[in-house]
């Protein structure tokens, strides 16, 4: 739903970035959900303006809706901390060292000699539609849009830890990129995965996306990519990598980001004590893509409805639609599968009835998860999982 | 230099040339309220040094001691260098601030 930038400013949330003449109602349940929609950040356009230093931008659903790829020019961006304005490719060295045999700095030449592979994976933040929970809670406040579907190309980061030999000993790998805290004694942002994962041949350093370099927003020139999992561990502007023989207790892993560990990751809203881990893999979703919450729609006896699904660190199996609320169920028709990791599209049959519906859609992986009915809910508002409702009105 | 040129075209795409962005300055601060209402002065003293001010403007309905809570984080994990004799008064235009939004 768009609207003028004079009802933006009604809100006190136009920005110098935001400037644009568009805007957006997330639909966050009692607000504030009025986003400004921006050209003017490098790289990118329409963006949804959520916090213009350090950048988030989300994007908007029909920037789903046109393909199972995102357009690097439309794909969300999430920094902790400021990022350099200015990337050198020609100087650039990746620092690989702790527990190994042979200590390297790798430049983008050397890296570019090793073999490439490329992958299509959704690249998804942890919070992704942390404003739709309830009860709501702080942090980022994300509409749908902190997702992003891309080819990405680059060097399995297996062959950069075989060169530099693990040591005897080694139990995670950690990251960290060249986004700097901007006080003195805050915490860099450094994330880890266990020494199997990262030996996977799946993670990669990736350095194109989409056919081109990153865009600097998503970690020009290095970033790395964790299929299946949240996008938390993809780092970017990659400039280290350290091999420990503990577990990483950083406090981005061993005080943030950290999910019940309680059966759908849930836990009461209210509830301060219980078993917590770091996040891990992503779960099924399905988002429909093509009619958007709140939509008045004219009347006609039949339509299509499309979407995109995840199976999380699996394929998508099946999708179903609902088109009340979820009482019954119809298998939706799914689009050609270009890897398990990617956005895979769905359609599906609708015949509106005149006044209010629910139309909801339900994923299943391949390894046999299913979207549950009920809300996810934890006090970080991470991995949400649940089939969404769509609720419209046909007239 | 010839040789690096060279990986970069085997590898698909010419990035040997630096990349040179300018990224968005915010204009917005955190704005008054009105007569009678807490000052924001003290938000604006404290709470633009890290994030802009969208951080706080985007939150839902939070409570005192929530909000309370977030100042905490900052401080402590974060290590800003909020004045603590600045708590309440950046509180009390946060929970104004969210008073304006409709119930949840």
């Amino acid at each position: 739903m768009a609207f003028s930038r004079r009802h933006l400013l009604g809100f006190g949330l136009a920005t110098a970035a935001g400037a644009g003449a568009q805007g957006v109602d997330l639909r966050l349940p009692g607000g504030p959900s009025l986003r400004p929609i921006s050209d003017a950040f490098p790289g990118k356009r329409g963006m949804i303006v959520q916090r213009t230093q350090p950048p988030l931008l989300e994007t908007p659903l029909g920037a789903f809706d046109t393909g199972v790829i995102t357009p690097n020019d439309r794909f969300f961006v999430r920094w902790h901390w400021p990022l350099p304005a200015e990337i050198d490719p020609a100087t650039w060295a990746l620092r690989v060292d702790g527990a190994v045999e042979r200590p390297q700095i790798l430049t983008l030449a050397a890296l570019a000699k090793l073999p490439q592979t490329e992958i299509v994976a959704v690249n998804q933040c942890a919070g992704n539609a942390r404003g739709l929970f309830e009860p709501r809670i702080a942090g980022a406040q994300w509409g749908q849009g902190a997702w992003g579907n891309a080819r990405w190309r680059g060097v399995a980061l297996r062959h950069v830890l075989d060169a530099a030999g693990l040591r005897a000993g080694a139990v995670a790998v950690r990251f960290g990129g060249a986004d700097v805290p901007p006080v003195d004694g805050a915490p860099a942002y450094l994330k880890s995965l266990a020494v199997d994962h990262a030996r996977d041949g799946e993670v990669m350093i990736a350095t194109h996306m989409n056919g081109e370099p990153l865009p600097l927003l998503n970690g020009l020139p290095l970033r790395l990519v964790v299929p299946g999992w949240y996008s938390t561990y993809w780092v970017k502007m990659l400039d280290r990598i350290e091999v420990l023989t503990a577990p990483d207790d950083n406090f981005w892993m061993a005080k943030a980001y950290l999910m019940p560990d309680t059966p759908g990751g849930s836990v009461a809203p209210g509830t301060a004590n219980f078993p917590k881990k770091p996040i891990g893999a992503m779960v099924p979703r399905a988002l429909v893509t093509s009619i958007a919450d709140g939509d008045r729609l004219a009347w006609r006896a039949a339509m299509t409805v499309r979407g995109v699904a995840i199976g999380g660190d699996a394929g998508v199996a099946r999708v179903e639609f609902s088109g009340d609320g979820g009482a019954t169920w119809r298998d939706a028709t799914l689009g050609v599968d270009i890897g398990r990791y990617s956005f895979r599209r769905f359609e599906a049959a609708l015949a509106p009835v005149r006044g209010a519906m629910a139309l909801r859609g339900r994923a299943t992986s391949t390894a046999g998860v299913v979207q549950p009915l009920a809300p996810v809910w934890n006090p970080s508002g991470y991995r949400r999982g649940e089939a969404e409702t769509i609720r419209v009105e046909f007239v | 230099m010839r040789l690096v040129v060279l990986g970069f075209l085997a590898a698909g795409a010419a990035v040997a040339a630096p990349v040179s962005v300018v990224l968005p300055e915010a204009a917005t601060t955190y704005p008054d309220l009105g007569p009678g209402a807490p000052p924001a002065e003290a938000i604006n003293n404290n709470c633009l040094g890290c994030h802009s001010a969208e951080m706080v403007l985007t939150q839902p309905r939070l409570t005192p001691a929530e909000w309370q809570a977030e100042i905490a984080k900052m401080r402590n994990v974060f290590h800003a260098p909020i004045d603590p004799a600045d708590d309440a008064a950046i509180v009390a235009w946060a929970v104004a601030w969210s008073k304006r939004l409709p119930e949840g």
